[in-house]
């Protein structure tokens, strides 16, 4: 048993099966919180603690799977380039609305662990919760925060938007699908793209387009607005 | 399909390679995305060579996701110290994000469609 755990094949048929179910558990019931990204981390963290498996017995095949995230970005130049001409006319309102969701992140982030008197470290890991993974590391590296927790940071936000976000934009009267995707891509990066890619191709696209410029403009602006108040 | 995938990987190489030269903020998967969307506008490569890969790895991206996301539980007494600062700064934060982008796309593109 204990060998059969050291295989990267662990990791990969557990997060393949426990995805599957979830996904088949969602389609079934439509429930948001059954969303299956959230669902399959809580399921799979839940099974790894009380069966006391180590994570690194789990990351050799989470790794792998992980791995084809890159691929997968980088894909989403696909559905960008079919829609181009589309997406070039409204560039001034894509622009703008990244960069109004870019430093609404790092303040409203930031401003409220303080107001609710979170540390000096924790207040500056916030910061970047917006970004996608890297980008996020690299800023918190460079404005002295706590790096392992920006980094649960994003992968936190990146599901509540997931969860929420499509919802949440329907409720408040963001129909548009580049709208939508823009909103989405910018306020939870990847995760957030995956789950409007499942609701519109086209509005992923827009969410992948605004993981790469939220990612640009929150490591330009957020070092400054750091400077500024800390 | 295989060609597709091997595209795929080149373009994310050549995105860290641009990275790591530059020493740009970006990750190279992110700027291998922009590199192929150069690379399909300037027609050196074919958007049907990529489609069958595309479609296939764009329609389990969240899958993809599920690995980072376990990660977490390596931080969980990190994260329990001043829960209630990040808990509550992430969620709102998150929702405020959403509605300033999306509402400010939505005005800047009613105002542009308005002056035509």
């Amino acid at each position: 048993m204990s060998s059969l755990l050291s295989t990267p094949l662990f990791g990969v048929v557990l997060t393949f099966l426990v995805y599957r179910c979830s996904e088949m558990l969602y389609r079934r019931t439509r429930f948001i919180l059954f969303n299956p990204v959230a669902l399959s981390i809580v399921t799979i963290i839940f099974l790894l603690k009380s069966l006391q498996i180590p994570y690194q017995e789990y990351s050799r095949g989470g790794d792998m799977i992980l791995f084809l995230l890159g691929p997968a970005v980088v894909a989403l130049a696909l559905p960008l380039y079919q829609r181009r001409q589309e997406l070039f006319k409204r560039k001034r309102p894509i622009l703008f609305g990244i960069l109004a969701g870019a430093v609404t992140s790092i303040v409203t982030a930031a401003g409220t662990a303080w107001l609710l008197g979170g540390s000096r470290d924790v207040v500056l890991s916030m910061v970047p919760k917006s970004a996608t993974t890297p980008i996020a590391i690299g800023i918190v590296e460079q404005i002295g925060g706590i790096v392992p927790l920006t980094a649960a940071l994003v992968v936190l936000t990146g599901c509540l938007g997931a969860i929420c976000g499509p919802e949440f934009c329907r409720m408040i009267g963001i129909r548009s699908k580049v709208a939508m995707g823009l909103a989405v891509g910018t306020a939870a990066h990847g995760i957030g793209t995956a789950r409007v890619l499942e609701e519109d191709r086209f509005a992923g696209a827009v969410a992948g387009l605004a993981i790469g410029l939220n990612g640009l403009a929150t490591s330009f602006i957020a070092p400054f607005l750091t400077l500024m108040f800390f | 399909m295989l060609q597709g995938l091997v595209f795929l990987l080149v373009f994310q190489f050549l995105g860290e390679v641009l990275s790591d030269f530059l020493g740009l903020p970006l990750p190279g998967n992110v700027l291998g995305m922009a590199l192929l969307l150069l690379a399909l506008t300037l027609g050196v490569v074919k958007e049907e060579s990529l489609r069958e890969a595309a479609d296939l790895l764009l329609s389990y991206m969240a899958l993809f996701f599920v690995p980072a996301g376990v990660g977490v539980m390596l931080y969980f007494d990190l994260i329990s110290q001043q829960w209630m600062p990040i808990v509550v700064g992430t969620v709102f934060s998150t929702f405020a994000v959403i509605a300033v982008t999306g509402w400010t796309e939505k005005w800047l593109d009613q105002a542009e469609s308005d002056d035509e």
